[in-house]
């Protein structure tokens, strides 16, 4: 393959993605601008882009991009601690995975932030209260993934690791957790979703700091351009969590 | 023209006390929901050091339960198994595995996964890598060292993994039909690559494997086992010239050979296809 055909395989995708984003807000734009869509509903993108520098200036961005991030880190390490341990507890305990497995289940369906008054009395207004229902949020698929992905290691793996003489923890530090990485970490991108979904909303509920309170307070002064850009700055957190899992499960994946 | 120095032993007890392997009146057992199921019976054979041993016999006279009993994946099973004369109730260091189904670890590189056993025994990474490369190169994977199986073929990481067993360097290679997933040319291939080996590293090896031409390619001796229970039938010494290659295959006396372990097999394999006809339809009558 010739070093052009090269190039464009690698760029091309993103080119093609940032293309894809700009022409649909293209199209938004036009849209609102013919009157098909309600500009008081929906701000026009480019009123968004320009707003940028103002939420970036007046609204503290930085320390509220850094303090929903945290909580958001916190949740993460929290869910990715207990989830797999938990999740490689029911695994190795078949009873204990087939009396738990669909009370973990039922629980990832089960709209938890609505509780957020009882965590205010556990933990008072802070964001351990946020920090808590994020982590408590993201849990059941990060238990769900690891049971899953700690099954479905081939069984000749396994045998392999016996065929060695590994210890207990030998087979599951070398053959389970390794197998079953990228399953866990499906877990731990769904479980950080929830922990965001939950971190933002929280903010917003209890009017506590981060991004959650800025794009409260945006939406009661009406200002949606800055409100959107507020919006945008939450995407960034998730992108950089996704970003940093896939970094880290592809580490992880090449030491194991 | 009949086959030359073929000795039709139905005991074999070639100098048990200078064996290697011994396996003495093996017999296995399982209970399942329709009873007990006797996998083994009476299964007494020894293997002398340096020696390629193969045992063939028709689906479901026990192959890989016997793999798995010598290899210690499997216990409950009555009778004695001895690798130097020490008593086998384990995995053990002396033998290594090399699996029917794909086996390398996807998550290492061709290197790391040779390198597993070394990395075990806690040698230090310079060397263990240093080491695992000289296995790659024997199992004729020079250039791949920094591939991930996913990027190799099918005969390839057959070969990893048969680079990661010699690693641990066993004093009994264990195969269960190693190449069953391959087509006939690679399978072909690798019995040479892994006739080569045997002669360089004077390796004893044990091979489990339904393909009479694969058996009669690699081995000095063949056992022949009985439909279930399996049994011994025979035991049959394989006189082609040694150095081997996969040229063998066009001789005369090999195809005689063939045509000799296939008569033996031929009246076992015939009874377990009745067996399995007979369990299927029993299965048909049996649903409401």
């Amino acid at each position: 393959m010739s070093a052009v055909a090269l190039t464009a395989r690698r760029w091309l995708p993103p080119f093609v993605g940032f293309g894809s984003l700009v022409l649909a807000l293209a199209v938004v734009e036009g849209l609102i601008r013919l009157g098909a869509i309600n500009r008081f509903i929906v701000p026009l993108p480019s009123e968004v882009i320009t707003s940028f520098a103002r939420v970036i200036v007046e609204e503290d961005i930085l320390h509220r991009f850094l303090l929903t991030a945290w909580e958001c880190l916190a949740s993460g390490i929290l869910l990715t601690v207990f989830g797999v341990a938990i999740g490689a507890l029911f695994h190795r305990l078949r009873l204990l995975r087939l009396a738990c497995e669909t009370w973990v289940a039922a629980m990832a369906s089960a709209p938890l932030v609505l509780a957020y008054p009882l965590f205010l009395v556990l933990f008072g207004r802070s964001a351990l209260t946020i920090i808590m229902l994020a982590f408590l949020s993201g849990l059941p698929p990060v238990i769900l993934k690891t049971i899953e992905g700690l099954s479905a290691t081939r069984r000749v793996l396994i045998n392999v690791g016996r065929s060695f003489n590994l210890t207990p923890a030998q087979q599951f530090y070398k053959i389970l957790l390794p197998s079953a990485l990228p399953t866990i970490f499906v877990g731990i991108r769904l479980g950080l979703i929830f922990a965001l979904i939950n971190v933002v909303g929280v903010e917003f509920l209890i009017n506590f700091g981060g991004l959650g309170q800025l794009i409260n307070e945006l939406a009661e002064r009406y200002d949606l351009p800055a409100m959107y850009a507020a919006i945008c700055f939450v995407i960034f957190v998730s992108v950089v969590f996704f970003v940093t899992t896939e970094r880290a499960e592809r580490w992880l994946r090449s030491a194991g | 023209m009949a086959v030359p120095s073929t000795s039709n032993r139905v005991v074999p007890l070639p100098q048990a006390d200078a064996a290697i392997l011994v396996v003495d009146r093996v017999a296995m057992r399982f209970h399942t929901a329709e009873g007990g199921v006797s996998a083994l019976d009476d299964v007494s054979f020894t293997v002398a050091p340096g020696e390629f041993l193969a045992v063939i016999g028709p689906s479901g006279c026990g192959k890989s339960t016997l793999f798995n009993i010598i290899g210690g994946l499997l216990t409950g099973y009555d009778g004695r198994i001895s690798v130097a004369g020490q008593k086998i109730s384990g995995p053990h260091a002396s033998i290594g595995m090399v699996f029917q189904e794909e086996s390398t670890f996807p998550w290492r590189n061709v290197v790391d996964n040779v390198a597993f056993p070394l990395e075990l025994a806690g040698m230090d990474k310079r060397e263990r890598i240093e080491r695992a490369r000289h296995f790659v190169s024997m199992v004729g994977l020079d250039g791949f060292e920094n591939r991930y199986p996913a990027e190799l073929s099918g005969g390839m990481r057959q070969r990893v993994s048969m680079a990661r067993t010699l690693a641990s360097e066993p004093k009994i290679f264990l195969m269960d039909e190693p190449f069953a997933a391959l087509d006939e040319q690679t399978r072909l291939l690798l019995g040479d690559k892994v006739l080569q080996i045997q002669q360089q590293l004077n390796q004893t090896m044990l091979l489990i494997t339904h393909n009479i031409t694969e058996a009669v390619q690699l081995a000095d001796r063949i056992l022949v086992m009985t439909y279930r229970p399996g049994r011994v039938k025979r035991i049959v010494d394989i006189m082609l010239p040694r150095p081997r290659t996969s040229e063998i295959v066009s001789s005369e006396l090999f195809g005689r050979y063939v045509a000799q372990i296939w008569s033996d097999l031929r009246e076992e394999a015939s009874r377990g296809m009745i067996d399995d006809e007979s369990r299927v339809l029993h299965a048909g009558e049996c649903r409401p």
